[in-house]
């Protein structure tokens, strides 16, 4: 009983870090970029909800919608004016380039906002509940799970049966050729790192209304996104899904042990995935 | 050889013996300052083998300074030994740690890599955590007076004529510097060799390397561990001096290794003079901007970037690359036979 409701709150808590991931993911496969800043990404997209919420007294399930497309707009300007720059074979300008905005990001969070630690007010739904009979889960995490699953079904759909996801394919496949057939390389990845920071924000609305977040826990999101991306193989969006559920599982399995052991539980799951799988549960990519 | 080579040895003998004498001369926070300086130009020093010459961008370094930290501690603490020995300590168990971290962080390629060793990093400091010995997530302090029942802390005391604390102070002051300069030395050395050769030819082209019979992957295994003892040193060194050790202060990504790659990558990143430049930048910076709390963060943060934009190879890059002054170099020279003409212009490694 204990067992089965530790593996359905690992199983929601695995949502959340999907969403987390999503952007990552999405990122990872057609720029081949490793964004460092993504975490602190996912904070800023929240701290954004919150001062719309603030300003116009909206709620953050709207308020979301108005950050989520400034996040797209960020996203755009940042990947043409920052990152198209230093892509190339040299792995080193786009990991320190992300890094050091990373650092920037954070640290302007905490000028601008404090270390205190925030939240967004989501009202009575934070309290309420549905009991299953054999479980009882939360609103809000079950929204969370359903919210990561509409996401990566809309990504998917948006990858595979459109115009621009053929593009987006095409140029993850080969950027050279597909320039020959007409489609912008630049013009792509902006696309998606904005359709990115989008789904970072939607994240960010989950983040920040489940829990308190403060400027300096964007690195420790990070580092779950990239460990469900890797654990669910490079290029699959439904395996980055099932390489969130695989580490919020763990985290709560090590939590139901001992609360001091949530974390590190889900950072050794990832390591045995990787030790026994590679190249991750569900890979598509071949690097 | 250009002219002006003896005179940049000269100044930099003579800047090293001002180093040298500093603790006799000047006021002990000046010493305390560029110990911190130090520690980090160690650390700059390391990473930039790692990352600038063998590739290897690990993002987890603070898991060699934090685990050297710790086993500092514990040799002193449990095992009740000099403090020195449990800085030998420190590097060592360092290194022992990077043998498994490579065996798991080398199956991530490239940019997955700096991510896996900064997940390690993390999965150290939770695991240290759980220490209940050594504090667990709380930390220790170190004995009272251990800095100053080091040995020669005495006869630096009556030398200089100071309080055992600043004798102390002067004592791992001097063994930070003498651990720089090992380093640069070390790494001149090692880049000149044929491993270091190798080591370069594998970051030009890896295949073609690879065809004259370079091993990559041992070569690349052989300096992350090299670095983990150096970097394990210098963080059980700088602890000695901090005296208290927590679990979140041992392992900071930002203290142990955001400040080092941005020095680093400032300075001139895959130069041998690049991580001092950039130590000497980051420290006028931090005076400069003391007072204005996360600004010199966002500051050094910009700096990066910018220099990743604009002039990859750092400061010290476009300064070779102005004047063709390069300390240090890396190239071999042309045989002779090969070359009857010695070249003009020389390339920087």
């Amino acid at each position: 009983m204990m067992l089965i409701d530790t593996l359905a709150q690992g199983l929601l808590l695995g949502g959340l870090y999907a969403l987390f991931a999503a952007g990552l993911s999405l990122v990872f496969g057609i720029i081949r970029l490793v964004n460092l800043a993504h975490g602190d990404l996912i904070i800023l997209g929240a701290y954004l909800i919150l001062t719309v919420t603030t300003i116009t007294g909206l709620h953050p399930f709207v308020a979301v919608l108005l950050a989520a497309s400034l996040m797209f707009g960020l996203g755009w300007l940042l990947q043409t004016h920052l990152l198209n720059r230093v892509l190339g074979a040299d792995i080193l300008p786009p990991l320190l380039v992300t890094f050091g905005l990373s650092v920037v990001i954070q640290n302007g969070l905490l000028s601008g906002f404090t270390a205190d630690s925030r939240k967004l007010a989501a009202g009575a739904i934070e309290a309420q509940s549905v009991d299953l009979a054999v479980v009882t889960l939360g609103v809000m995490p079950l929204l969370t799970f359903a919210s990561a699953v509409a996401v990566i079904f809309a990504l998917n759909r948006l990858f595979y049966r459109t115009a621009l996801g053929r593009a987006f394919r095409a140029t993850s496949d080969d950027a050279v050729t597909a320039e020959l057939m007409g489609i912008g390389p630049q013009r792509i990845f902006a696309g998606a790192t904005g359709i990115a920071l989008a789904v970072a924000t939607i994240a960010a609305l989950y983040l920040g209304t489940r829990a308190n977040f403060d400027p300096s826990i964007g690195p420790a999101r990070l580092l779950y996104a990239f460990e469900a991306v890797i654990i669910g193989g490079l290029g699959s969006l439904w395996g980055t899904l099932g390489g969130g559920i695989v580490i919020g599982m763990a985290q709560a399995l090590g939590a139901s042990v001992n609360p001091e052991r949530q974390i590190l539980s889900g950072h050794v799951a990832f390591v045995v995935v990787l030790l026994l799988r590679p190249r991750g549960l569900f890979p598509r990519a071949s690097d | 050889m250009t002219p002006s080579r003896p005179l940049g040895l000269i100044a930099a003998f003579a800047a090293l013996a001002v180093l040298y004498a500093l603790p006799a001369i000047a006021p002990r926070a000046l010493v305390q300052d560029l110990f911190g300086v130090l520690t980090l130009l160690v650390l700059a020093l390391n990473w930039n083998t790692l990352a600038g010459f063998a590739g290897l961008v690990s993002v987890g370094q603070q898991a060699f300074v934090g685990i050297g930290a710790y086993a500092m501690f514990a040799a002193i603490i449990l095992m009740d030994l000099n403090p020195l020995v449990g800085v030998l300590i420190g590097g060592l168990a360092a290194a022992a740690f990077a043998l498994p971290m490579a065996f798991f962080a080398f199956r991530l390629n490239g940019a997955y890599f700096a991510i896996g060793t900064w997940v390690v990093a993390d999965i150290a400091r939770l695991g240290i955590s759980q220490w209940k010995a050594l504090g667990g997530g709380t930390g220790t302090s170190l004995p009272k007076g251990t800095a100053k029942d080091m040995a020669f802390v005495d006869r630096i005391k009556a030398a200089l004529d100071v309080s055992s604390a600043a004798a102390a102070d002067a004592l791992t002051y001097w063994l930070m510097l003498t651990l720089a300069v090992a380093m640069l030395v070390a790494g001149h050395v090692f880049l000149r060799s044929r491993m270091g050769l190798g080591l370069q030819a594998i970051r030009d082209n890896e295949t073609a390397a690879r065809s004259v019979g370079v091993d990559p992957v041992r070569l690349k295994a052989l300096v992350f561990l090299l670095t983990a003892f150096g970097t394990g040193l210098c963080g059980a060194l700088a602890f000695i001096q901090i005296t208290r050790v927590t679990p979140d202060a041992a392992f900071s990504v930002i203290d142990w290794t955001a400040f080092v790659i941005f020095i680093t990558v400032i300075g001139g990143i895959g130069t041998l003079p690049g991580p001092i430049v950039g130590a000497v930048i980051f420290y006028a910076l931090q005076r400069l901007l003391a007072d204005y709390g996360t600004i010199y963060l966002i500051v050094l943060g910009c700096l990066g970037i910018a220099v990743m934009l604009f002039a990859r190879r750092g400061l010290w890059g476009v300064f070779t690359g102005r004047t063709g002054i390069d300390l240090l170099p890396l190239t071999h020279r042309p045989p002779k036979s090969a070359a009857p003409q010695p070249q003009a212009s020389r390339r920087t490694a």
